[in-house]
């Protein structure tokens, strides 16, 4: 028998990753600065990690319910409350889940029949198109565009509609242009759906480290608040990125059948991650401010570097990525990451990681600290100096 | 202009251009801005932590609690001065409870230590007694700590 027959044709045919071979050549060198990874440098809060120790001095290591201490869903209902204005049932409208990354996989295993179509806005998070896939789902992918900010039209939404739509993904703050949805964006695309029979995945991941304005819900709109189920998580603000702890907030029926999926993948997320969860919720709030002013003073760093590169980059308000076009270098996406590393030994990541439109553009990360960010600007700089001069 | 402070409490290296950079202001705002500080004394220094014990100079620290007789009319303040003074004190508190200063003395060993505290501290004329703790090791000094791993090990993750 022949294992390679045997795996199923779906799972062969998502693509694997383009920046894996990166990463091998990244570990064999020294004094290499990597903006490629998508996780806080920031190592968790102290007084969350000390609440995860307690309770497993407490030997808090039993399984909790399938949905989650009913204590965390509690602090999550009010957190999305007194956050962003939206209301949740604890006991039946919230799904604690194993990174936001599992929420989106369930969500779209319950919705989705072979053949439906589900909506991706694109350059964005690789997994959406992955989820869609191995659920039978058809993508039909927006291309986002630099000169509308990256940000989801309502025109282009309403051209990718079809009989077959069955979900949308509004994925904003993006990975990995930065892009934001503000208040009028977000009601644009609810003119577009409020009265259509298409589900809203909205991952806001991303939402505490907004840098401009506040961060909109498409949920905060009452026409919308059945259709959409927010996904969120503890990775992102909280620097909890391996702990593992995510949620969904939505429909008591849609949370009931991906409740359903969960307890037979997954049993429940780890009770103890869900204790220090609870520390994060009640009482971080200083800590995550401190990093988003942090973020903020690199961002501008790094968009700045990018400038004076003379790269063209359109100034990301969100999440914490950097997403500038390097088509003025003459090289494709791949053949800068390529050189870059070989040559001044900085790693970011090719645009078209996250979707095809992502070619001509490159991702990097400022979770790194500013004397990287300032070194590795200096040799992007020096990079690009030397290939447009060679390109011309 | 309080960002400037949380800023350079972690670097207080970073270049001006930089500061500017990171707060969306000119260079000249944020020169301003940091002389401002400067005069009024709130920034007050910009020093280098060192972790002398991994270098080969020699150097103790002591804690030492001061019980002081207050003054008339200067209170804690004046008897304070006369003992922050000594360029062996690193650092001088009035505190709360049991005693009344908190010292902090740096010498290159115990023996230093020892003859300043029965020299020059003890005969005081306000001094009524102290009581000398020296330190062992150091884990954390002004927020940073010493034995940190540097390294960034985060992992290879596709996302």
């Amino acid at each position: 028998m022949n294992i390679n027959d045997m795996i199923s044709p779906t799972v062969k045919s998502i693509p694997p990753s383009g920046i894996r071979k990166y990463f091998d050549l990244l570990n064999e060198m020294k004094d290499a600065i990597s903006l490629s990874v998508g996780e806080p440098d920031f190592v968790t809060p102290w007084n969350i990690r000390e609440a995860g120790i307690y309770s497993l001095e407490k030997g808090q290591t039993h399984y909790s319910s399938n949905a989650g201490l009913i204590e965390l869903r509690s602090e999550i209902a009010k957190y999305m409350d007194n956050r962003f204005g939206l209301k949740y049932n604890p006991k039946e409208e919230i799904l604690v889940t194993v990174g936001a990354s599992e929420a989106i996989d369930l969500a779209l295993r319950s919705l989705i029949i072979p053949g439906d179509e589900v909506i991706i806005p694109e350059p964005s998070f690789v997994a959406y198109k992955g989820c869609a896939l191995l659920s039978g789902a058809v993508p039909v992918v927006i291309e986002l565009k630099a000169e509308d900010q990256f940000r989801l039209t309502p025109e282009a939404l309403e051209n990718a509609i079809t009989e077959k739509t069955k979900v949308v993904i509004i994925p904003f703050p993006n990975n990995p242009t930065g892009a934001i949805m503000t208040k009028k964006d977000i009601e644009g695309i609810v003119e577009v759906l409020k009265d259509k029979d298409i589900v809203v995945i909205s991952d806001e991941i991303y939402a505490e480290l907004t840098y401009e304005g506040e961060h909109v819900s498409i949920a905060s709109y009452p026409e919308m608040k059945e259709k959409t189920l927010v996904i969120n998580g503890f990775s992102k603000a909280f620097a909890m990125t391996g702990w593992r702890i995510g949620y969904a907030c939505g429909h008591p029926c849609l949370i009931d059948s991906m409740k359903k999926i969960h307890q037979y993948a997954i049993m429940c997320a780890p009770t103890n991650a869900q204790h220090a969860a609870i520390e994060a919720l009640r009482n971080s709030s200083d800590d995550v401010g401190m990093m988003v002013r942090e973020y903020n003073r690199r961002r501008r760093l790094m968009v700045d570097g990018f400038r004076k590169a003379g790269l063209d980059c359109f100034e990301p308000l969100g999440a914490f990525y950097v997403f500038p076009c390097i088509t003025s270098t003459g090289m494709s996406s791949d053949e800068f990451c390529e050189k870059l590393l070989m040559e001044e030994k900085v790693l970011v990541v090719p645009g078209t990681a996250f979707g095809d439109c992502g070619a001509g553009f490159v991702r990097a990360t400022y979770a790194s600290s500013v004397e990287n960010i300032i070194e590795a600007m200096k040799r992007i700089k020096k990079f690009v100096d030397r290939h447009s001069r060679l390109h011309i | 202009m309080e960002e400037i402070l949380e800023i350079l409490e972690n670097n207080s290296r970073l270049k001006c251009e930089d500061i500017a950079v990171m707060l969306g202001k000119s260079v000249e705002e944020v020169k301003e801005a940091i002389k401002k500080l400067e005069d009024e004394g709130v920034i007050v220094g910009y020093n280098t932590l060192i972790n002398w014990e991994k270098t080969n100079r020699e150097m103790v620290t002591a804690l030492i609690e001061v019980k002081v007789t207050p003054q008339r009319g200067e209170g804690f303040d004046k008897v304070a001065e006369r003992i922050h003074r000594f360029p062996e004190v690193k650092a001088c508190y009035l505190m709360s409870g049991g005693f009344d200063l908190t010292v902090i003395v740096e010498g290159k060993n115990l023996k230093q230590v020892a003859s300043f505290v029965a020299e020059k501290l003890a005969p005081l004329e306000s001094v009524l007694s102290t009581s000398t703790h020296f330190v062992l090791k150091k884990y954390k000094d002004d927020g940073v700590i010493f034995e940190k791993k540097e390294k960034d090990d985060r992992e290879a993750i596709v996302l």
